[in-house]
């Protein structure tokens, strides 16, 4: 009974990490098998997981809980809902697919997996956290191996673009911190965020703070630390920067992963302890989803490299999220109690971000293996590759039109949630937001044509085609985004319900007469 | 008929898998298993046609769904509807795949991706099956985009010429234009009515809960759709570009089929269109018929002077929704799916001619599309000419073919429309004009490529009849155009009572409150009342423009010549499409760019490098001022006046002082976690 599987999860990278650090350094291969196997594993329970996972309910599953650090009333406490699930999976499989898309570094191999595996354990910590101080914990200890991964082993500027990295981040998370213990210090002591959950909106509700309300302070405060993640406009212009010079593993994990842990956290801390602020800054929400999707798509029309457009297509696409996020007030009596609207809005946004993190990290890996080959990514500069490598071609074209929301694969459910449940509220800004729709089309046909149709560039006439060890990284991602696009219904029923539990709370703590 | 209809919309989704990832490796390319695929479902079509002219209910309906997605409150069901709308619709479908694939076989003989354009054949038909059978709003919309994407394929299939690439770009981007309005539309439906399914949404319209300026625009969103997809004025540009493709993909896709989507959606979903909007898709359909028309006649490419005419066509079909007479509008789509079809694969066949001619003399000067470098090929081509001919005098509504019968619907239509409301005279206006122009500018083609003499004689005397697997499916085509095949078991054409067709397919009453309705009864009176006129008036038209082009073409006693130049201006603006691609590119795409450029180096190299690198900067040099004063004043000028002690702390917290941010956000960090750690001590 007593299988502690989140700690299996979150641990056995570590455990993998300290294999790898005993390996001697010529042996290269047995150090990546030890990574592939570690996370294999990891990727084996995250499956069990999800097929283990009881879907009717909206609280927490498989917690631990055990004492840590007593005279802080800190505890060493895990467990997953709907929320958490996902992402869970997604990290459990983009792990394990990026050990594969590492496969050809040759460069202080032992150092890079031993830092891609602490970076693993970091990622599934936050994921499963349910103290704050371990949350915060392993929200830093992501930070480091990261910092490490993008300053060694990047392009060219890696150095700039990890200080750059480096330090946006950690200006978000000292915010994060500042709030994390404000609530700590006027909810009791206590860093359970499930506790929290129920006492922080009642306590915090009237309090003030040198003329503005304590809930709003410090929701701000978590705002700007986790738009930063996300990442949110106007904090997004690491990003660019960031992937670019990230190796292609990095930017998969970059993307698919970390970005999400904005909006988990929004979800998870914002919406869930402070629902009162959500009322007053949905509309702020919305529009700043409304800026991402056009400036983001605005901006992955201007670019001429390949990598730096699939990145902000990142920032427009994450937009979709915010908007159906800010959704959730649809639920409240002002907006017709239309519990329908806020339901697509919301799951649509959980989805959105499961979707991106399969999408971006095809588009990632994609990139990545034109790179390997051509030794850049300027889209003039190749020309009817479709030619030359067909299933490589066909496969781009797979995640391109992913990427521009072609019904039938999970992207075009997603955001169309994500636009209906926002319709009902902020009509003019989802209007608008379509826009953003016909902006991905362009940059993604715009950038297909160029290097993959007209006549065959001769400089790459001997291309190689996609090989073996990169179709088995792309595949799985384009299969189950088919998979979620033609039958979302499996995804939508492991999170259905904690969402349901986060749009009660939001209506019925946050001040607005509820539904349920 | 639910399981019947199942098979017809999955067999071409397995044709396509099985073409698309074993198609290289099967015998022939695996053409016959697409080829299997789509004749069972022509049969299953078939079947369901019998089986519903047994029945002869025009009332009749089954619905079939299943749970898609289940929140709790938001679900979305998807399912089938099969009316006699759908069935014949599928049946068309499947006839004109049918006929397309077999005509690919010689088509695209030598093409070394054989395989795969069968596979994205078999993509469309099961894209085009699902927008039929769709009985919501949501699986229109998935089948809707889908058809966008076998359209995009397959235009571009050539993908090494540049001018394919482009046009199949250019399709799905105006495409996606329109959806932006088709999706804005479903959402205010859906927001309204709370479910996206056509029956819900009719009894929503039908209630009340969404009325007035509200549901205007709503189906004015969902014309948006429409306008996209069936290429009406302004999103027109796509279509003639789109002639990039194969010509049995424009024969399937561009002419008879996807394009007729936008129509055939119209025509599901009239009864929640309000007066107003159906008065703007009379206008825009209206106005795209004679507006394309007038194009038509200066072209001389073959295909685009049919692309032309499928605009004008189109926006006929579109015209007669907003006039009320949708199922005359439907009517003329089933029509003209067939010899529009049929041209095509004439022209086809033409050029199919023309390329083996050139291909033997190894000339690769003479454009084998334009029309100019053909003449005489009566002789050489006598099937094509033939089938070519009759669908000619189908299209130009001349008596007794099928053409004749459904435009004259649509004419009446007009008449009555504008009886009712004469403000709107222009309406009959665009449609006569257009049924002027029709058989105008196709004589002109029939004459220009079959008659007189060629300029090339040479090429000529190269050129032969095509491979049975071309004729077949022209001759098939072709002969569908007599009007025996609609108005069976009435033998009379003149007489449009009791034909299977207006049987089957009855108009609706419009589910719309609280405005000025016409009665669909009101409507069949009346066009009833303006036939006669109608019929004479539109043949008439039709001799004219015989005639002219007789005079023109053949006589010889008109020169074209001195007829473009006579109209000098006008001449020009038709012979350059009046320059609204030039429009879009200069007053929109490029403008576009321009503003990304901007808007791309504003984000990066001022806001970025700039504004944000500039707190790095700031930063930076105070830690150096802070650094120097540190040095300077306390180290040197303090300690030596005091000691070693104060030199030894002075220099610590100089190594202190690195200048990089990030250390000092982690001593800020250090001390925000110690000041909080003695507060609870």
């Amino acid at each position: 009974m007593d299988f502690h599987i989140l700690s299996w999860l979150i641990w056995l990278p570590v455990l993998g990490m300290m294999a790898i650090l005993l390996i001697p350094n010529r042996f290269t291969n047995t150090i990546k098998i030890t990574a592939a196997v570690a996370t294999g594993i990891q990727l084996i329970l995250a499956v069990v997981l999800w097929f283990a996972f009881d879907r009717t309910t909206g609280s927490f599953q498989f917690t631990e809980y055990a004492q840590w650090i007593p005279s802080f009333n800190i505890f060493y406490f895990l467990g997953i809902d709907g929320l958490s699930m996902p992402m869970v999976l997604l990290t459990a499989l983009l792990m394990f697919i990026s050990v594969f898309v590492s496969w050809k570094t040759d460069k202080m191999v032992k150092g890079y997996f031993a830092l891609l595996l602490l970076l693993d354990t970091g990622m599934m910590g936050v994921f499963t956290a349910l103290d704050f101080f371990l949350f915060y914990v392993f929200w830093e200890v992501m930070l480091l191996p990261m910092y490490f991964l993008i300053g060694l082993w990047g392009g060219p500027k890696r150095e700039y673009a990890a200080i750059k990295f480096f330090l946006y981040t950690l200006f978000g998370s000292v915010l994060i911190l500042i709030a994390i213990l404000a609530l700590y210090f006027n909810c009791g002591y206590t860093f359970n965020m499930v506790e929290l959950a129920e006492i922080a909106p009642t306590v915090l509700s009237g309090v003030v703070w040198w003329g503005m309300s304590a809930i709003k302070v410090i929701w701000i405060l978590l705002f700007i630390g986790f738009a930063i993640k996300v990442p949110i406009f106007p904090f997004h212009t690491w990003l660019p920067l960031v992937h670019v010079e990230a190796p292609t593993a990095i930017s998969v994990i970059l993307a698919g992963i970390l970005l999400k842990m904005g909006l988990y956290g929004l979800f998870r801390v914002n919406y869930a302890m402070l629902p009162e602020a959500v009322w007053w800054f949905a509309g702020a929400l919305a529009l700043l989803g409304l800026v991402n999707i056009i400036w983001g798509g605005l901006c992955a029309l201007a670019q001429k490299d390949l990598k730096r457009l699939v990145a902000y297509s990142s920032i427009n696409h994450l937009g979709f999220a915010l908007v159906g996020m800010a959704a959730v007030v649809a639920a409240g009596v002002m907006n017709g109690n239309n519990l329908m609207s806020a339901q697509a809005g919301m799951n649509g946004a959980v989805f959105q971000m499961f979707n991106h993190g399969t999408i971006s990290a095809m588009l990632f890996i994609l990139v990545g293996v034109i790179y390997d080959r051509a030794h850049h990514r300027n889209i003039a500069g190749f020309g009817g590759l479709a030619t030359r490598m067909p299933i490589y071609a066909g496969l781009t074209m797979v995640a391109f039109f992913a990427g521009l929301g072609l019904p039938s694969m999970s992207g075009f459910v997603s955001e169309a949630m994500c636009l209906i449940g926002g319709f009902s509220v902020f009509r003019m800004i989802v209007v608008l937001s379509m826009l953003g729709i016909l902006l991905n089309a362009t940059y993604f046909l715009r950038a297909y044509q160029k290097i993959f149709f007209g006549k065959l560039n001769k400089k790459y006439s001997d291309l190689p085609e996609i090989n073996g060890r990169e179709l088995f990284t792309v595949i799985p991602l384009a299969l189950i985004t088919l998979l979620f696009g033609v039958y979302p219904a499996p995804f939508l029923n492991v999170i259905k319900e904690t969402v349901n539990v986060l749009i009660e709370q939001v209506v019925t703590l946050g001040g607005s007469t509820g539904l349920f | 008929m639910i399981i019947a209809s199942l098979i017809i919309l999955i067999l071409p989704l397995l044709a396509f898998v099985i073409q698309i990832f074993f198609g290289q490796r099967l015998p022939r390319k695996g053409d016959f298993v697409s080829i299997f695929a789509v004749l069972i479902t022509l049969g299953v079509a078939l079947g369901m046609l019998v089986s519903i002219l047994m029945l002869n209910d025009s009332q009749f309906m089954r619905e079939a769904a299943f749970t898609w997605l289940n929140l709790g409150a938001f679900k979305i069901e998807l399912g089938f509807l099969i009316d006699n709308i759908t069935v014949v619709m599928l049946v068309v479908v499947a006839l004109i795949s049918t006929m397309s694939h077999i005509y690919s076989i010689k088509y695209m003989d030598k093409d070394p991706l054989y395989h795969r354009y069968f596979a994205y054949l078999g993509l469309f038909t099961f894209s085009m099956n699902g927008i039929v059978l769709a009985n919501n709003l949501v699986s229109l919309y998935i089948f809707w985009e889908l058809v966008g994407l076998s359209s995009y394929l397959l235009i571009g299939f050539w993908f090494q010429k540049d001018t394919a690439a482009d046009a199949g770009k250019k399709a799905f981007l105006a495409n996606r234009v329109g959806d932006l309005g088709f999706f804005i539309g479903i959402m205010l439906f859906f927001t309204a009515v709370g479910s996206f399914n056509y029956s819900d949404v009719f009894a929503g319209v039908a209630s009340g809960s969404i009325h007035g300026t509200l549901l205007t625009l709503a189906g004015l969103g969902l014309f948006c759709g429409a306008i996209g997809k069936s290429a009406q004025v302004p999103l027109h540009i796509w279509l003639p570009d789109a002639m990039e493709g194969p010509t049995p993909v424009s024969a399937l896709i561009h002419a008879a089929t996807m394009v007729a989507a936008g129509v055939y959606m119209l025509v599901r979903l009239f009864p929640i269109l309000t007066p107003d909007v159906l008065t703007v898709i009379a206008y825009i359909g209206g106005f795209t018929a004679l507006f394309a028309a007038t194009i038509a006649i200066t072209q001389n490419d073959i295909k685009r002077v049919l692309a032309y005419s499928t605009l004008s066509q189109l926006g006929y079909m579109v015209m007669a929704i907003g006039t009320g007479a949708y199922t005359a509008g439907f009517f003329h789509l089933v029509t003209h799916a067939m010899f529009k079809a049929s041209l095509f694969y004439g022209a086809g066949s033409v050029i199919h001619a023309m390329h083996h001619a050139l291909h033997k003399l190894k000339d690769h000067t003479i454009d084998p599309q334009d029309m100019r470098n053909m003449g005489g090929f009566k002789t050489r081509m006598p099937f094509t000419y033939w089938t070519m001919v009759i669908c000619t005098l189908a299209i130009s509504g001349i008596p007794f073919f099928s053409g004749f019968l459904s435009k004259d619907a649509i004419l009446a239509g007009t008449l009555a429309f504008a009886n009712h409301s004469p403000q709107h005279l222009l309406i009959p206006f665009f449609g006569f004009a257009a049924a002027l122009i029709t058989p105008f500018y196709m004589l002109r083609l029939i004459f220009m490529t079959f008659h007189r003499g060629s300029k090339f004689p040479k090429v000529y005397r190269q050129i032969k009849e095509s491979p049975r697997e071309m004729t077949i499916p022209m001759v098939i085509l072709s002969g569908l155009t007599l009007f025996l095949f609609y108005t069976l078991p009435q033998i009379n054409p003149f007489f449009d009572t009791g034909w299977w067709f207006t049987n089957l397919i009855v108009a609706r009453d419009t589910v719309v409150t609280g405005f000025e309705i016409i009665t669909a009864h009101e409507i069949m009176v009346s066009m009833h009342h303006n036939h006669l006129a109608a019929m004479l008036l539109s043949v008439a038209l039709a001799g004219l423009g015989i005639l002219f082009s007789w005079l023109m073409y053949l006589r010889k006693k008109l020169s074209p010549q001195v007829w473009a130049k006579r109209s000098g201006f006008l001449y020009r603006l038709s012979f350059n499409k009046y320059y609204i691609d030039e429009i879009y590119e200069r007053f929109i795409y490029k403008p576009l760019l321009k503003l990304t450029e901007r808007v791309g180096y504003i984000d990066w190299d001022i806001y970025d490098q700039r504004f944000i690198d500039g707190f790095g900067r700031v930063t930076d040099k105070l830690a150096r001022v802070s650094g120097e004063l540190d040095w300077e004043g306390l180290d040197k000028m303090i300690v030596n006046g005091i000691g070693r002690q104060f030199q030894r702390a002075g220099q610590s917290l100089r190594q202190i002082q690195t200048g990089r941010l990030q250390n000092y956000l982690l001593f800020a960090l250090l001390g925000i976690i110690i000041i909080l750690i003695l507060q609870v001590i």
